[in-house]
């Protein structure tokens, strides 16, 4: 287990709101100058210290290695968020991040003649993750988001889970034995 | 009144750690009417501050310090820097524990008698019996309320329960109930009935659980003579020429050395920090640490088979609401060397939140087959498997050659490799986990592998011979007559049960052994 305290926070706050005129075109993560951006998600992420590209494709992978239909992209950018945060701050996290994102790429465009985010099928980029999942980038990446996706309180409900409970009165009357089914 | 004693007071009791073990034994003696120093490593966190969070509470309660581990046990892999799951802080681990409260049965305490030679195996036989320990039992289980016992009736059970018990029965499984648990039932003792709020491994919000944070050590405190030192890192005991233990030496919060003298010293960190600190004791008239001509300091280590099975069901079953582990299947604890291994497993209710779940369910899984199953997160039920594991003598804990902490302490290495009888105990209780739910329509069951241990066990063993462990059946060491060993690290086998309401007895009755030698001048 990594240290909580290692970990990027989940920040709900990292994600900055934009208007944008939706046009009903793919929901795509597009590259605009030092940011990307969500357009029919209405958020957008600042890069601080990697590139643009290289969040928008750890936002894909995040996704690859968690997929769960029922979250939107923008989790998975708050889950990756703290690589840039990091990266800021360390060069050698930088370093972690940016030539396990280039080494993705150059492994996507081998096999499939795109960068890794723009390979279509998922089963292609799995494979692709396969082939590195023993690297100490992927399990870098791996063990971040299994905190840093999973501990996001927003996320919980989605999963049905209720988190804390004790300033409710828990559940004794609440529910603890309703279970109708069995 | 926390009653302060001075660094050069001379007669009081030391006690390292304030969990199951060091909490009740330095209440008990203050209650006595011995003077009690109870040195503990990590700080003082009341109710107020437990959280509903799984991660946040982890990050401020756990038992984060440097640690290595060798061997082949899956948890090596999956949490190299983190054996051991158990809590730095006033309480220790019963601020985490999850309440079950279960005597050990007769056989189980003649193990090597029972089991016979096992190869690969250091069976031993307890010194001790059940029919002594009886009355311990008895007194522990009244001063921890535990269900079932004294009148108090057991739990309600809540969801997971329900799933649980449905599926026993359906089995053909006879002893199925919420258990023995030592959370209130019923307003006792001063604290109140559990509100079924879930987190008992966050710190009980309620009070509900009991906990020697709050149950015992401030009955201690009121006597005047028990004094808690929280943010206390013990490093070193120090003895005199007789190879009498005369003080402690400790690192205070600010990082300052500090040395509290001592009549007698108990030592109770845990199965892991305890022999640590006696190897780290190590002198010329004690060359291999404190306590150590049987060789045994360190060794045995048990940490409890445990396993985990979960299952998906087709409607939601919200296993986090209520109490996690008020659920019990005892019919394969039993020794039936027909299932193929020796010893026996108990069953017993289990859930995560979430964030643990993606943590633990599957450590180091990913992709789909991975968030399908956390899909179901709200269909799940969960139960948690406590069988018992074989003493190795190869399994245990020593210094780091290289690696120290910052305190300059030699950081522990905990090497454990699972035994045959251990590999094959854990595969049928996986099996038979996972026939309990197919039998109410699970759709999917998980095989999860260890957690982390929480149940540490062994290190320093009570032994009848001298040559064969630690201490004796008082938990006094054999070599030295006032260092005694007072937590789960006394264990000469690990039972199959979860190990608190033993060492609380054991340390409810080391303290009268203790009181009676002071008084015969013995020590």
């Amino acid at each position: 287990m990594t240290k909580r305290d290692e970990l990027p926070a989940p920040d709900k706050k990292g994600l900055s709101r934009r208007n944008f005129l939706l046009t009903g075109t793919a929901a795509a993560i597009v590259v605009k100058g030092g940011a990307i951006f969500c357009p029919t998600e209405a958020w957008a992420l600042e890069a601080q210290a990697l590139k643009p590209t290289t969040l928008r494709t750890l936002i894909r992978m995040a996704r690859d290695i968690y997929p769960h239909d029922r979250l939107a992209d923008r989790f998975y950018a708050v889950a990756v968020k703290g690589f840039d945060t990091d990266a800021a701050r360390d060069a050698g996290a930088k370093a972690l991040v940016e030539e396990g994102i280039a080494g993705l790429d150059a492994k996507a465009k081998a096999a499939h003649g795109v960068g890794y985010a723009d390979v279509g099928w998922e089963a292609d980029r799995v494979a692709i993750l396969k082939g590195m999942e023993k690297d100490s980038f992927f399990q870098k990446v791996r063990g971040t988001l299994v905190v840093s996706l999973y501990n996001q309180k927003e996320v919980w409900p989605l999963f049905g889970y209720e988190g804390e409970s004790a300033s409710k009165g828990g559940y004794i009357n609440r529910g603890f034995n309703d279970i109708a089914w069995l | 009144m926390a009653a302060p004693f001075k660094l050069d007071d001379d007669s009081v009791v030391v006690v390292i750690g304030s969990g199951a073990g060091g909490g009740t034994l330095a209440t008990d003696l203050a209650l006595k009417g011995i003077k009690v120093v109870c040195l503990e490593a990590g700080g003082r966190h009341e109710i107020e501050d437990f959280e509903n969070d799984e991660w946040s509470n982890f990050s401020k309660i756990s038992w984060l310090d440097p640690r290595t581990t060798s061997g082949s046990w899956r948890v090596a892999r999956d949490f190299p820097g983190l054996p051991a799951w158990i809590v730095r802080a006033v309480g220790g681990s019963t601020i985490h524990w999850a309440g079950a409260s279960l005597r050990f049965q007769e056989h189980e305490f003649k193990a090597r008698t029972t089991y016979g030679e096992i190869a690969g195996a250091n069976l031993l036989d307890w010194p001790v019996t059940l029919a002594e320990m009886e009355p311990w039992y008895e007194k522990a289980e009244n001063r921890m309320g535990t269900t079932r016992t004294h009148g108090i009736p057991g739990l309600p059970g809540n969801n997971n329960y329900k799933v649980f018990e449905a599926g026993a029965k359906k089995l053909g499984y006879k002893t199925v109930s919420t258990g023995n648990m030592s959370i209130n039932s019923q307003p006792r003792d001063g604290r109140g009935a559990c509100q079924q709020i879930g987190f008992c491994f966050q710190g009980c919000k309620s009070g509900a659980k009991w906990s020697t944070l709050y149950s015992e050590i401030p009955k201690g405190e009121a006597t005047g003579n028990l004094e808690v030192r929280p943010n206390s890192h013990v490093l070193k005991i120090e003895h005199d020429a007789s190879g009498k233990v005369t003080a402690v030496v400790y690192a205070d919060k600010s990082g300052t050395v500090q040395r509290q003298k001592a009549r007698i010293v108990a030592v109770a960190g845990n199965s892991i920090e305890t022999p640590r600190l006696l190897l780290n004791s190590a002198s010329n008239q004690f060359p291999n640490g404190l306590a150590n001509s049987s060789g045994q300091v360190g060794r045995n280590y048990m940490r409890h088979l445990t396993a985990s099975v979960y299952a998906v069901f087709e409607k939601p079953v919200k296993m986090w609401r209520g109490t996690t582990m008020a659920g019990i299947i005892k019919d394969e604890s039993v020794h039936d060397p027909k299932r193929g291994f020796a010893a026996g497993y108990e069953m017993e209710t289990l859930s995560l939140g979430l964030p643990f779940m993606a943590a633990f369910l599957d450590p180091g899984g990913w992709g789909r087959s991975f968030t399908s199953a956390m899909d179901g997160y709200e269909n799940m039920a969960g139960m948690w498997i406590v069988g018992e594991d074989m003493p190795q003598e190869k399994n245990g804990i020593t210094l780091h050659a290289t690696q120290k902490d910052k305190y300059g302490m030699p950081v522990p290495n905990v090497h454990f490799d699972d035994h045959p009888n251990d590999i094959a105990m854990r595969n049928h209780a996986w099996k038979q986990g996972a026939a309990v739910y197919d039998a109410v329509g699970a759709v999917r069951t998980f095989p999860t592998p260890p957690y982390p241990s929480t149940h540490n066990l062994g290190t320093c063993r009570m032994s009848a011979n001298a040559r064969d462990g630690v201490c004796n059946k008082y938990g006094q060491t054999h070599d030295v007559k006032n260092l005694f060993i007072s937590d789960g690290s006394q264990f000469t086998s690990g039972a199959s049960e979860n190990p608190t309401l033993t060492i609380v007895a054991l340390a409810t009755r080391q303290a009268e052994y203790i009181a009676a030698e002071m008084g015969k001048k013995n020590i």
